[in-house]
């Protein structure tokens, strides 16, 4: 109960956000479905016009449909903070709990760098930051440049800042955080397993879990997609990214709030390294196969060659990409709302049945996305390593 | 889609691209390299092992039939020898009879000739003595005979009376 509280009182601005989520229904139909089913009731549009001054008297509570929908999707962004929960105390002041993190960026001035605290915990633009020579403000989790004569941002209907733009931004984000962590003990785990090795045959400890994973890996991901030849040094790639997901599917579902695989940036580096992996090592058939393909009329090759560089440098990719951001983005999506049953039905259901369900449903959905965490990080691999296969597939007779 | 390229942050693609190249490089060379070599040598030596185990089962069971026809074979021979020796006792006996006999009757034979011979000496000396012994005295009769005229005489008469009455 506290957790789930605290988690639901974290958040407070941000409703203005259309996120589209059409993707992600196509992507998770099952729990896009239910998603759908649950909330049939509750409009997805939002209109920000008395929110505003709802928040300001509630002291940042997060209690209903409208709140819920525009925490969700802060959450789902990136953040330049790292808090873990925010409450409002008896004089009717927000305090934040967390730690701020530093903030780089790459301005018109040059690089600049300072902590995130700076801004106050605002997102909304109205705190303005000056460094180096430029005005800077936060808005909802982007750093913006000012124009030089301007001295506070002004935005215009669709809530877009008109006389800013935004800096390229390479600060120590939440996901940052969360890959070095991750990254650090992904390291660790497996350097010490690995040392493991040099004095027994068969590891102990933690190294006895680990080593079947590694084995799984090797064995029903690369092995028989990549072929017996060729997996060995594709393998090192595959182990490094099946774990790297996985594990960052699993702290994804924990009350830290990372959403690091649910972050298009990093789901598309993700992809971007296996197309590059692939594209540089694929042998003459595989290009012959793309540029002309043997077989059919001549006429139609240029037309074949097309569509086929069009799949190997772009739908492979892109299909890579969007199913692992989609997949993540719908469960988060999912499980904080049936955690915010707990208040949107609470009219309807009484506090007890509204928490009562609210339990339930978390509990199960948490389950299954357990279960996807797992599913996506093999999806991914088990394909990266079949589009490796594709490219480095011997053809004997052509 | 644009509220999507919006939240698409070049910042931290360029974050996550360097930080995953470093730690694909670091996981290779610290963990993936070292693991999946140890894996590849604990999987051949278990092969190996397999396989020699498996190689000396046969070896095994090899030198176990050898060993059942050396067995076999020894007892064959074994068998043959004591038939071989059997025969030969019964031969040297039945020979050692033959011989035996041989001798003794040849033995008997030669006692039985000489018994004989011994018999034949005796007789003839006997006959000898008695001829001789016979002759002295028949010597010593005529002799005595031959003194006496009257007697003799007599004795002609007597022959000659007897003869008449025999005729008659």
């Amino acid at each position: 109960m506290v957790v789930i509280s605290f988690i639901c009182v974290l958040l407070r601005k941000f409703r203005n956000r259309n996120f589209t989520m059409k993707i992600t229904y196509k992507s998770n139909p099952l729990i896009a479905l239910l998603l759908v089913a649950l909330f049939s009731a509750n409009s997805f549009a939002l209109d920000g016009g008395e929110k505003q001054d709802h928040q300001q008297h509630d002291g940042g509570q997060v209690d209903t449909k409208e709140e819920v929908e525009a925490y969700i999707l802060h959450h789902l962004k990136d953040s330049h903070d790292f808090s873990l929960f925010s409450y409002t105390n008896s004089e009717g002041e927000r305090k934040h709990f967390g730690f701020p993190l530093p903030i780089m960026l790459w301005t018109s001035k040059g690089f600049t760098a300072f902590m995130s605290s700076e801004f106050h915990h605002n997102d909304d633009g109205h705190v303005i930051v000056e460094k180096n020579g430029v005005k800077l403000a936060k808005i909802h989790g982007k750093i913006f440049e000012l124009d030089q004569e301007a001295t506070e941002v002004s935005f215009d209907d669709l809530h877009h800042a008109t006389n800013a733009h935004k800096v390229f931004d390479i600060s120590i984000t939440k996901s940052v955080v969360g890959i070095l962590i991750i990254g650090l003990l992904m390291l660790f785990w497996f350097s010490s397993l690995a040392r493991q090795y040099k004095t027994k045959k068969i590891p102990t400890g933690f190294g006895r879990v680990l080593e079947p994973l590694v084995i799984y890996v090797r064995d029903e991901i690369a092995k028989p997609n990549i072929g017996a030849k060729n997996y060995r040094k594709f393998t090192g790639y595959l182990l490094t990214v099946f774990f790297f997901i996985w594990i960052l599917n699993l702290v994804g579902l924990t009350p830290l709030g990372f959403n690091v695989t649910g972050q298009l940036a990093v789901t598309a580096c993700l992809a971007i390294f296996t197309l590059i992996i692939y594209s540089f090592s694929g042998n003459k058939h595989y290009w012959g196969h793309i540029f002309w393909m043997p077989g059919v009329p001549v006429l139609i090759r240029p037309v074949l060659a097309i569509i086929e560089l069009a799949g190997a440098l772009l739908i492979k990719p892109f299909s890579l990409l969007v199913r692992l951001f989609a997949n993540i983005s719908a469960g988060h999506i999912v499980v904080m709302s049936l955690i915010a049953i707990m208040f949107t039905l609470k009219k309807d259901l009484t506090v007890g049945g509204a928490t009562a369900l609210s339990l339930l449903l978390s509990f199960f959905i948490t389950l299954i996305e357990v279960l996807v965490a797992f599913l996506q990080a093999y999806i991914f691999t088990m394909l990266s390593a079949l589009f490796i296969g594709m490219a480095v597939e011997e053809h004997e007779h052509h | 889609m644009e509220q999507l390229l919006n939240d698409f942050s070049p910042g931290l693609f360029v974050v996550q691209t360097i930080l995953l190249l470093g730690l694909i490089l670091l996981m290779v060379k610290f963990a993936w390299k070292p693991i999946l070599n140890s894996l590849n040598d604990r999987e051949e030596g278990i092969q190996s092992a397999l396989d020699a185990a498996e190689k000396a089962k046969l070896e095994m069971e090899n030198l176990q039939a050898d060993n059942q026809k050396l067995l076999k074979e020894a007892r064959a021979e074994r068998e043959t020898m004591l038939k071989e020796a059997r025969e030969m006792k019964n031969k040297m006996i039945e020979d050692a009879k033959g011989e035996a006999e041989d001798q003794a009757n040849k033995i008997i034979k030669q006692a039985q000739e000489a018994i004989k011979s011994e018999k034949k000496a005796a007789m003839s000396e006997l006959k000898n003595h008695v001829a001789g012994l016979s002759l002295e005295i028949a010597e010593k009769v005529v002799r005595d005979e031959l003194s006496n005229k009257d007697k003799q005489l007599e004795l002609v008469e007597k022959m000659l009376g007897e003869e008449s009455l025999t005729e008659a």
